[in-house]
């Protein structure tokens, strides 16, 4: 059976350049980065060029640039080690409520250790207001954390105009990028924000390998002790031909970004409208507001979202619903419910996101598959769709 | 090879795990499925050492997804917590505040796994579905009707809980394991190799930790704000004598003994919970006998109805050994008087009584 990758948001390929580059500083870098000799040299030499990739594809400087072991880690690093560095006796943090686990889990994390956080709302396209963000700041806010791109609908959040309110506040600004890189351009993302995680495996570098961008003037509390690598904020030797991968898909990011962008967004597009066309009862998700050009939420009314997860996957293509479980099962999404989707809707809907290896073929392909399986279910249990 | 896709609701334990490998084994398409039903990080305070042996467990869906990749069938958890919250778990705690000892296994299969469990493998295009029940299927040649048998396990046979299906479910339903003994299907599943051929048995009601379900009941009541069901109450004797205090009916059966509290010369047993009045009634073991009672919700499974009184073996517990008895009709057809030959000890509200003709489970009910 063909099989079609249709969750380029989860992860993606690896691609024959990265794997050329990684398996190269694999069989050459055996040296420690942080050794003196000049074993580690050549390693700390690579290294640091990959730093200075990925300092470009996020428009900051070599030396803000931690290593991590990916997303996760970088948003935890970012929230927890912002907050745990001020002296502060009450500390209050604002996000908002579509962000990444990530993010979530951190705030919540926080709040058990006596933080206050306020999770801001989103409207019905999935959009952040600026000026609560402004309302919500209190004397004690430490931080502000806004995601750059929702992983589940794509919306892309006005992090600039978010960073301005905090650079007048004084307070800091972290931004979650890890769906934006590879994705939006980011030059300017160094400018303006103080804090910017991203995730290799997102944008073809190999899975175990990330970034938070730090301005120099921030003071961060790190996650783990033991060592002084990453000029102490991230202990541990650092994993040099992940980095030096990462690096490499990094300035092919960069390099590809327009073209590749433009043409997903073409596929994208084409997949909604055939989707919308052909099946009674759906809708975009989100819709109303700048988006990631890759990604899409669907609506199927009267559709189990999972078992058509499940019946898509056994023909042969990929999708996802964007948020599991610890044992793997679907939760309904938090993210569809903070737009104002009822229950229902949100576990009616999935998640589309298309990458370097889909092709107009493919999308049409899909869209087949998904009419033949959203007929099959709605004849099983027929529940009223008004078209 | 068949194209028919069939789903097995695998839990991670050995009994669904060889029903997977017998189908795959006989060449048919096979997806397992299993059903997230609880979240076992709920009520820490209960939650005592571990997981193992309870539904839904990490290292349960863990084992459940090794034996799928043992056996290179695709695999998928699925989430049912939601309505097994709903259908399950909040209908079992009601039934014990209300002074009835209910059975969450009936309930679950008659509204999960043979309900939406069976709903969702359609949707995903199995038509049929397998578990690793200890029971049998067998389709009536002469009047088209699917009956069902006890397994042929007499210990581990489970007929008892699966008195609740109709036709429909039974014509979509495979229970392989009804033709062997627990003891050949360990073989099995060490003889395909399965990872979890060694596995212990899981316990007796999945998301009750240790069988305390007063303590669950109790946790869940402060999980959800509520004012915990401790109602205090007195244990009196039938004629009305107070005995001494008890901290809530939802602690007691019928038929219990233990930790009744109170100290008199002979054995005592409960023979009653009166939720309104907050009494557990307690009695001397023959007054646990009863020689009648009432089924209600009868479904009937092999045969079409009951016309005229009949004489069937009906089981009132699991693991009870059916008693003799007469089933008389009444004016409705979903409610039936059960006689017994002899009188039957701790006849209990809540209960299932199940009728049998032999192996045959002609239907069944619960008990008033």
């Amino acid at each position: 059976m063909d099989r079609f990758y249709f969750d380029h948001n989860a992860t993606t390929p690896v691609s024959a350049e990265v794997l050329a580059a990684y398996t190269e500083a694999l069989r050459e870098l055996c040296g420690n980065a942080s050794s003196i000799h000049a074993f580690g040299q050549q390693a700390r030499q690579r290294l640091e060029e990959a730093r200075g990739r990925i300092a470009r594809l996020v428009g900051a400087e070599a030396k803000q640039v931690v290593f991590t072991s990916g997303g996760t880690e970088a948003n935890n690093l970012a929230v927890l080690g912002v907050v745990r560095a001020s002296r502060r006796g009450r500390r209050h943090v604002i996000t908002t409520e579509i962000e990444h686990p990530a993010v979530l889990a951190s705030c919540a994390a926080l709040e058990r250790e006596g933080v206050d956080v306020t999770y801001l709302p989103v409207n019905g396209a999935g959009l952040v207001d600026p000026d609560e963000v402004r309302r919500a700041l209190r004397p004690e806010t430490v931080l502000i954390s806004v995601m750059h791109a929702n992983n589940e609908i794509g919306v892309i959040q006005p992090i600039e105009e978010i960073a301005g309110i905090a650079r007048q506040a004084d307070v800091v600004f972290h931004s979650d990028g890890v769906q934006a890189a590879g994705r939006l351009a980011l030059d300017g993302v160094g400018g303006c924000v103080d804090l910017y995680a991203i995730s290799g495996h997102k944008f073809h570098a190999p899975k175990g390998i990330g970034a938070l961008m730090l301005r120099g003037s921030v003071a961060i509390e790190p996650l783990m002790y033991g060592g002084h690598q990453e000029r102490d904020r991230r202990p541990g030797t650092v994993n040099v031909p992940a980095a030096v991968a990462m690096g490499v898909a990094a300035e092919a990011a960069v390099r590809d970004l327009e073209s590749e962008q433009a043409r997903l967004a073409g596929l994208r597009d084409r997949l909604e409208s055939m989707i919308l066309d052909r099946i009674p009862g759906t809708g975009v998700n989100g819709g109303g507001a700048p988006r990631l050009a890759n990604t899409t939420n669907i609506y199927f009314d009267g559709v189990n979202a999972e078992a058509l997860l499940i019946a898509l996957d056994l023909k042969g293509f990929a999708v996802s619903t964007g948020s599991a479980c610890s044992s793997g099962a679907v939760e309904p999404s938090h993210v569809l419910t903070a737009l104002g989707l009822s229950r229902d809707r949100a576990r009616a809907s999935l998640r589309f996101s298309l990458g370097r290896a889909n092709t107009v073929e493919q999308v049409e392909a899909l869209v087949e598959a998904l009419v033949e399986a959203v007929a099959h279910l709605r004849r099983l249990s027929p529940v009223a769709v008004h078209v | 090879m068949s194209d028919e896709l069939i789903a097995v609701a695998m839990s991670g334990g050995v009994d669904s795990s060889t029903v997977a490998a017998l189908l795959h084994r006989q060449g048919l398409r096979v997806v397992g499925l299993t059903m997230q039903l609880w979240n076992q990080r709920r009520l820490p305070e209960i939650a005592g050492q571990g997981t193992a042996g309870r539904c839904c467990s990490l290292d349960d869906v863990y084992d459940a997804r090794a034996v799928a990749a043992h056996l290179g069938i695709p695999y998928y958890v699925v989430n049912f917590e939601e309505r097994f919250e709903l259908q399950v778990v909040k209908p079992f705690i009601e039934e014990y505040l209300a002074g009835r000892t209910p059975i969450p296994c009936t309930l679950c299969n008659n509204f999960i796994k043979f309900d939406e469990f069976l709903e969702l493998a359609a949707g995903v295009g199995a038509r049929r579905i397998a578990t690793g029940h200890y029971a049998r299927i067998r389709k009536d040649p002469e009047t088209g009707r699917y009956q069902l048998l006890k397994g042929i396990d007499e210990w581990k046979d489970q007929s008892y809980f699966l008195f609740g299906l109709t036709q429909e479910q039974l014509a979509r339903t495979l229970f392989p394991l009804g033709g062997y003994s627990k003891a050949q299907v360990r073989a099995l599943a060490r003889q395909f190799g399965l990872p979890v051929a060694e596995k212990g048995e899981s316990q007796e009601i999945c998301f009750v930790p240790n069988g305390d379900y007063a303590a669950f009941i109790e946790a869940y009541f402060r999980e959800q704000g509520l004012d915990p069901p401790r109602a205090r109450g007195e244990i009196v004797t039938r004629e009305g004598t107070v005995l001494g205090e008890h901290e809530g009916v939802h602690r007691f059966t019928v038929g219990q003994r233990k930790g009744l509290g109170v100290a008199v010369g002979e054995p005592l047993y409960v023979i009653a919970t009166e939720p309104a009045s907050r009494r557990v009634v307690v009695g001397r073991a023959n007054e646990l006998l009863r020689e009648r009672l009432e089924a209600l919700e009868v479904n009937w499974v092999s045969i079409a109805g009951l016309e005229a009184p009949r004489r069937a073996e009906v089981r009132i517990r699991h693991k009870h050994i059916a008693a003799p008895a007469t089933l008389y009709p009444t004016g409705e057809p979903t409610r039936v008087e059960v006689v017994f030959d002899e009188p039957q000890r701790a006849v209990t509200p809540g209960q299932a009584a199940v009728f049998y003709e032999g192996e045959v489970v002609l239907g069944g009910g619960w008990i008033a």
